[in-house]
């Protein structure tokens, strides 16, 4: 079983695998399950994936109104062609936040690595999906891959908003996207680590202030720019470039500075942007009070 | 390692809007009903941390009373488990607790009928993952990393044995157990954490047994 990123990349080329494989391998050793079975359900979640998606570019909103729509206006906008950035990025940015909108919707999705960070995975996949015409089986992969740099990340720091901030969410996510996107690209698994590092490295830091405690604001925005940010990172994987900090060691930096982030900002909807004006007044309006004068 | 499959982190497939708000205290809230054995008349349920703070906005409260209903993460019934709950004449009561709780996603549940009550301590660690740290009074004191049961149990001879020839012939190696009882000869608890994971027809096998009460996995 790998226990961090270096042992895993080690393990790919020892092997001459890819990292997709090596997790793949894990799981069927781990519980037992047939090659066949593990891959089923990893089809299964990439079409509960998919659905969201569809439904999400189509338009939703949330219960509380805080949330929907942006997906739709990204889309019509993508169409008119006229953007600045670049059609792929927005793509990806478009497909995380409809997925987040149909999970503050209440809508059904599949958590990567948790449900407030639901979109980077998929979202990112869905648009590079246009760019390199994938099968269904690198689909699938791509989702091995993602779950295996999460896998790490999950077990030496950790996925949980509460206990470690944004960071640990939609950062975790992220880094998971860009080493995804790195393989289906044809990349080596060091590339892989390299994206991964790349991404995280910027979403350190990033604390867990939903406003009302709903995954909504500014949780949606942030799985946008957790895409926004893999894409590029391994984009620059790609082009060879390295993090002067290992991945592992990146992954450890951030579940310190997790532990070290005050409770406000974990998930408690305390402090940062809950705490604004706005974000109380929003708040107010949703509850009748502010949450914590209940 | 806590996290052992990668499903743990593709997955689970569920309703929104949080993972460890809403599947994971979904998750707390089925753990309590299968090892209650039945629907519960009655259910006090008491938040700390973030659960309390958030509770509402993540819909953590009908989820975990989804979980009571015997729910899973990915049934969109969760989202009126309430007003199924009120239907069908179960009392729920939220307590929202100011103590600071080890970990941050907490909750205490109660809940009973005029055969018996059961009250269980379980944490939600992150991505729908959680962990069971308290049963009756008993604290488990389980790693979260290997596949884990809990069986409830007469206590009475044999009773142990059983369940581990039971496991045996399974080939399935036990890496940690633990036996509690509160008084002599009265209801008993197993926490066993095992190497390999163990099948539904396992559990129910194990269940058929005598002076086994009930078998719930805790740990996949």
């Amino acid at each position: 079983m790998f226990r961090n990123v270096a042992e895993l990349v080690e393990l790919a080329n020892s092997q001459n695998k890819k990292i997709s494989e090596i997790m793949i391998e894990q799981e069927v050793s781990v519980t037992g399950r047939s090659r066949e079975e593990i891959i089923n359900q990893m089809d299964r979640n990439l079409k509960v994936m998919e659905d969201a998606v569809e439904r999400g570019i189509k338009g939703v909103t949330s219960h509380s109104g805080l949330t929907g729509g942006d997906a739709v206006l990204l889309q019509k906008y993508i169409e008119k062609g006229n953007f600045l950035s670049g059609e792929t990025i927005l793509d990806a940015v478009s497909k995380a936040v409809a997925t987040n909108e149909v999970n503050a919707a209440m809508g059904t999705i599949c958590a990567t690595p948790t449900a407030g960070s639901a979109g980077v995975v998929p979202g990112t996949l869905f648009a590079v999906k246009n760019k390199l015409n994938p099968t269904r089986e690198q689909m699938i992969s791509f989702l091995f891959t993602a779950g295996a740099f999460g896998f790490v990340v999950a077990n030496n720091a950790s996925i949980s908003g509460a206990a470690g901030g944004c960071q640990a969410e939609v950062g975790s996510a992220a880094g998971m996207a860009a080493a995804a996107i790195v393989e289906m690209a044809g990349g080596t698994p060091e590339q892989c680590a390299e994206a991964m590092a790349i991404t995280l490295k910027n979403m350190l830091g990033l604390v867990c202030d939903p406003v009302a405690g709903l995954v909504e604001v500014p949780c949606v925005k942030r799985n946008a720019m957790g895409a926004a940010n893999a894409m590029v990172a391994a984009d620059m994987a790609l082009a060879g470039i390295k993090s002067r900090i290992p991945c592992d060691e990146v992954i450890d930096a951030m579940f310190k500075i997790g532990q070290s982030m005050p409770t406000a900002l974990k998930e408690t909807a305390q402090g940062g942007l809950a705490a604004t004006p706005t974000g109380r007044e929003l708040e107010a309006k949703i509850f009748g009070m502010p949450l914590n004068e209940k | 390692m806590k996290y052992r499959s990668v499903f743990d982190i593709i997955g689970p497939v569920m309703i929104g809007p949080s993972s460890s708000h809403t599947a994971g205290a979904a998750r707390i809230g089925r753990v309590a009903r299968s090892l209650f054995g039945r629907e519960p008349k009655w259910a006090n349920i008491s938040f700390y941390g973030s659960f309390a703070q958030t509770y509402k906005g993540h819909g953590t409260d009908v989820a975990i009373v989804g979980g009571l209903l015997d729910f899973d993460t990915d049934d969109e019934r969760i989202i009126h488990a309430i007003e199924i709950a009120k239907e069908r004449g179960i009392k729920i009561r939220f307590i929202e607790e100011d103590a600071v709780p080890d970990h941050p996603n907490t909750a205490r549940i109660i809940i009973g009928d005029h055969n018996g009550e059961l009250e269980l301590v379980g944490i939600s660690i992150g991505g729908g993952k959680i962990e069971i740290t308290e049963l009756n009074g008993f604290e488990l004191k389980l790693s979260g990393n290997h596949p884990a049961i809990l069986v409830v149990h007469n206590d009475r001879f044999g009773a142990i044995a059983s369940v581990a020839n039971t496991l045996a012939k399974y080939e399935i190696n036990i890496g940690h157990m633990e036996v509690s009882r509160k008084e002599k000869g009265k209801m008993a608890l197993m926490t066993i954490e095992v190497d390999q994971n163990i099948d539904d027809n396992i559990i129910k096998e194990l269940e058929e047994l005598p002076n086994i009460l009930k078998v719930t996995k805790i740990v996949d």
